[in-house]
């Protein structure tokens, strides 16, 4: 999606209304989120919003950039964030092979999940949210995560190896299909590490 | 973002501190997909070596590529190799465009004893020409300004004869840019009448 260079945009001041429904959206998408929400967003912090090329729009807190959002879909974590709160999002892994590719940009294919190297969620891992439960998914010593993933859920990709996040996206495909068919694309248009995104000045 | 090291405001424990490469900006131990692999090392061993210690080390580039098939390891390799060669030819090209590339300082006369001075050509030392200009228009006090020119790209031009204080302080602000590739122009009302 930001495989181009961004040119920094004159940053806009947030309403502090709108700042609550993101902050309410941001919780229902991620639950795990809520015992960071504060750290996060705090609540007397001023929130600022940077429009970005193809309708994307980049909140950003005292110039750190927080979140990204395409259109009205889903709200996005940046790396820089998912870096410092690494245990509130659900996590796939790539396998080492797959990892140049994502981080030039493509598509993030099923054989790289399915190898060897890669983790998708557990094997029987329960395929839906539960109510009231949200807070007890986890990623295991693994690398697994404790639930399947559904089409269409906001997820982050770490790699083989690396400690670190190195891309995020929306699933294309559930995790319990990609288990089953193994092949097609996972993870299109994902935000990856060194892209124009990433590189953004937001001084 | 080069300097993570520093505590953030937020001083509750959950936050954590990445560090980040200075050099290609990612994390440290995605450096080899950057391109800048040499100068990425460099780097670490300069500011953080304990990490480098944990990523660069022999024991753990070992780590690394057993596990992948020798064609695979092959290609990899390979693969490293054309993007340093690449990163590096980039950056030769990059130093050669900068030793070539000059900027002209232009003394325009705009009415017998009034002028204006074009800078042209400070695009190509990665300088932004807005925030130039507007420090420029500071410095001098006068008005300055971005405009496009009809052979495309930009210059600035600011009002008034500034032509030997703006050599002297494009020097002192921008060290990137040599005396040599300065270059002073005086031109005359004919010329102007041309370049509108």
């Amino acid at each position: 999606m930001f495989k181009k260079e961004i040119n920094p945009a004159p940053k806009q001041k947030l309403k502090s209304s709108v700042q609550r429904s993101l902050r309410q959206a941001l919780l229902s998408t991620y639950p795990l989120m809520t015992p960071y929400i504060d750290e996060i967003l705090p609540k007397k912090g001023s929130l600022e919003s940077m429009k970005l090329p193809d309708r994307n729009t980049l909140y950003v807190l005292d110039n750190v950039p927080l979140f990204y959002q395409q259109d009205t879909g889903e709200v996005m974590p940046h790396l820089r964030l998912v870096h410092r709160f690494p245990q509130a999002f659900p996590t796939i892994r790539i396998d080492r092979g797959a990892i140049r590719f994502v981080l030039s940009g493509a598509t993030l294919m099923a054989p790289g999940l399915t190898s060897k190297g890669g983790r998708l969620p557990v094997e029987g891992a329960a395929p839906k949210l539960e109510e009231g439960k949200e807070l007890d998914q986890k990623v295991d010593e693994d690398g697994r995560w404790s639930r399947e993933l559904e089409k269409g859920e906001p997820v982050v990709i770490m790699a083989e190896g690396k400690e670190e996040a190195c891309a995020v996206g929306v699933l294309v495909a559930g995790t319990a299909e990609v288990k089953a068919k193994g092949k097609g694309p996972v993870v299109e248009d994902a935000h990856f590490l060194g892209d124009g995104l990433w590189n953004l000045g937001t001084e | 973002m080069a300097d993570s090291e520093q505590p953030e405001i937020s001083s509750e424990p959950q936050s954590r501190h990445v560090t980040y490469c200075g050099v290609c900006t990612l994390p440290p131990e995605y450096c080899e997909y950057g391109g800048t692999v040499k100068k990425c090392q460099e780097w670490l061993q300069e500011n953080h070596p304990t990490l480098y210690e944990r990523i660069w080390s022999p024991e753990a580039l070992e780590a690394a590529t057993a596990a992948l098939s020798v064609d695979a390891q092959k290609r990899a390799a390979r693969d490293a190799q054309k993007k340093t060669a690449k990163a590096e030819a980039a950056e030769a090209k990059q130093a050669d465009k900068l030793a070539k590339s000059v900027v002209t300082i232009k003394r325009i006369e705009r009415n017998k004893k009034k002028f204006v001075t074009a800078v042209i050509g400070l695009e190509a030392f990665g300088l932004e020409l807005k925030k130039v200009a507007k420090d420029l228009g500071k410095k001098f006090a006068t008005g300055s300004s971005v405009t496009k020119v009809p052979s495309g790209g930009e210059e600035i031009v600011v009002q008034g004869d500034v032509s030997d204080e703006l050599h002297d302080f494009l020097l002192e602000k921008y060290k990137d840019i040599p005396e040599d590739n300065i270059e002073l122009v005086d031109d005359k009302k004919k010329k102007k009448a041309t370049s509108g």
